[in-house]
């Protein structure tokens, strides 16, 4: 399959703050490729260079084989834009920003079918302020999709939605890929990658931790072991990652939870005993698919957020 | 077929700019918008009736040379809606765009953002030309005063005139931190400078010195040039390079500091 975006060895800067370090991908004709991350991992900054709204401090980014920045005339015909957290004009009504967009291209799709297949022709006269945050987010994409874009970046498409509005808009993004759109889905929803996406880039601090299909993702985090045990005396958490069967370590207060390959729990218990640890309370348990990006990252996607779970972990705090 | 079904390949032929432009008059006239138009428009259009309702200002006075109190708020009238739709609504809309993130959804479309600042100066400015038709209208048929004798002499101030204005508005919106702030920085450039228009006090009537600080503003060039064109006289070169510098360095200064996102 061509690749229809590829980035290479991408770095951005805000003064002091690396947003991105280094990220590498590359997006193949029709696939829904998912970019997938905590708040502030870099992931709308990867987006937005991407979509030639920020100058990269280094590396290389084709987009169709156009540079962003350089050819923006023809980028801004070809890809389709769901910005986070863009709204319209209050008194726009859903119609007329329809009719208006698709002034702005070339050969624009008929934007009454276009009202039609997301569901807001109902809404044709109601104006933008009217609209509840699901029918929003759909105009949104009809608004991305107004100008037949050969690839689509939807940045947090169903965040602030309901779970009844967010398995709708799922839908649709799958009946766009239909449509022979290429879709780059921004999220910070495991659950959403998993659905929808063909292939997932995991981005943590502004590196991609890992890429690769959701299912295969998931294969390599349900071979792994999570170890959790209180120690008796202060322990390094050096020592335990220079384990080569240990690929995570963490803390919840004095509880420290290791993550590996299936070997794993004996390396732990032997390097412990040779330091004269006792591991208390000891537990070990399969991880469960929902903490893939725990495995890759050291921290649960949610932590930084900590709005989800009453039992995430302080993933950096020592 | 409906009609709405047939409007549909017009609506495609339509150009951006056209269709810009077109969507920025409708939203002009809803919502809170309205608020800005009928400041502009409505409230030198309800002073004129009152000023004109006042028997007193219908009689010359000789510190106006010969013209009527009515006759000299008339140009100070159509400044003030003219300046009210530059520093009220321009900067307020922009600014709110900018706030709501239509600029920088803008950018990633064909057209970019700029071409939405133009279809809003386009907007105002057909704005303007109507709150000053409206005006001179009501003024001739309502109260008998005189259409501008020297046309072109009006013409070109006013549009010097409103170039200024549009210029200080693009730049209150390029220098505003959010849309809350792009208000009150408006409204308070209104007053100020509708003070030194004479909106308070005839610029005839002021003390010597504060008349010459006046007439360094720009509508205390703007209103004495359309004075002098409703006498039948051209506008000063210092009226007109006042006005013209204003219009050059705020726009400049605009162009220079606007912020997209």
């Amino acid at each position: 399959m061509p690749a229809v975006i590829e980035v290479e060895h991408l770095h951005k800067e805000y003064g002091d703050t690396v947003a991105v370090a280094d990220v590498s991908f590359t997006v193949h004709e029709g696939e829904i490729f998912g970019i997938l991350g905590p708040n502030g991992a870099g992931k709308t900054t990867t987006v937005e260079c991407v979509e030639g709204l920020r100058k990269p401090d280094g590396g290389e980014i084709r987009v169709l084989g156009l540079d962003p920045l350089q050819d923006r005339a023809e980028l801004t015909q070809q890809l389709g834009v769901q910005l986070q957290q863009s709204r319209l004009p209050s008194q726009l009504r859903v119609a007329e920003a329809l009719e208006l967009y698709s002034s702005f291209y070339r050969d624009p799709a008929d934007w009454r079918e276009l009202m039609e297949v997301l569901g807001i022709s109902a809404k044709a006269s109601t104006p933008f302020s009217k609209l509840s945050g699901g029918q929003q987010q759909r105009l949104s994409i009809a608004l991305a999709l107004v100008g037949r874009p050969r690839v689509a970046v939807l940045d947090e498409l169903t965040t602030g939605l309901d779970p009844q509005a967010r398995r709708d808009t799922w839908d649709l993004i799958e009946g766009i890929r239909e449509r022979g759109v290429t879709i780059v889905l921004v999220t910070h929803f495991m659950e959403e990658a998993e659905r929808l996406c063909d292939r997932v880039a995991l981005i943590d601090a502004g590196q991609v931790v890992a890429l690769d299909t959701p299912a295969a993702l998931a294969q390599r985090v349900e071979t792994e072991q999570r170890i959790q045990f209180r120690p008796s005396a202060a322990v390094d958490d050096q020592l335990l990652e220079s384990l080569p069967e240990v690929t995570s370590v963490t803390r919840k207060g004095d509880v420290v939870v290791v993550t590996g390959t299936s070997n794993a729990l004996n390396a732990v218990i032997s390097v412990l005993a040779s330091s004269q640890i006792v591991a208390e309370q000891l537990r070990v348990e399969q991880a469960s698919l929902e903490d893939a990006f725990l495995a890759f990252t050291g921290r649960r996607i949610d932590a930084v957020e900590g709005t989800q779970s009453p039992r995430k972990a302080k993933g950096k705090e020592q | 077929m409906t009609a709405t079904t047939m409007a549909a390949p017009a609506a495609r032929r339509r150009s951006a700019i056209t269709a810009l432009t077109i969507t920025e008059l409708k939203l002009f006239t809803r919502g809170r918008a309205l608020v800005g138009l009928g400041v502009s428009t409505g409230v030198p259009v309800l002073l004129l009736i009152i000023f004109g309702c006042i028997h007193a200002f219908k009689t010359p006075v000789a510190r106006y040379g010969g013209l009527t109190t009515l006759d000299v708020y008339v140009p100070i009238l159509l400044v003030f809606g003219m300046t009210a739709l530059s520093l009220l609504t321009v900067p307020a809309t922009l600014a709110d765009y900018r706030d709501l993130g239509v600029l920088r959804r803008l950018k990633t479309t064909p057209v970019g953002p700029a071409r939405v600042l133009a279809a809003q100066l386009v907007v105002k400015l057909a704005a303007a030309v109507v709150t000053v038709v409206v005006i001179l209208v009501v003024a001739r048929v309502g109260f008998g005063v005189a259409m501008p004798r020297q046309a072109g002499g009006f013409v070109v101030s006013g549009l010097v005139a409103t170039a200024a204005l549009m210029a200080i508005g693009l730049f209150v919106a390029a220098v505003a931190p959010n849309a809350g702030a792009a208000r009150g920085i408006g409204a308070i450039l209104l007053y100020l400078m509708m003070f030194f228009a004479g909106l308070w006090l005839p610029i005839q009537s002021m003390p010597q010195e504060l008349q010459h600080i006046s007439h360094a503003t720009p509508l205390g060039a703007a209103v004495p040039a359309l004075q002098n064109a409703a006498l039948g006289h051209w506008p000063t070169w210092l009226q007109l390079v006042t006005m013209a510098g204003y219009a050059l360095a705020f726009g400049l200064g605009a162009a220079r500091f606007f912020r997209w996102e």
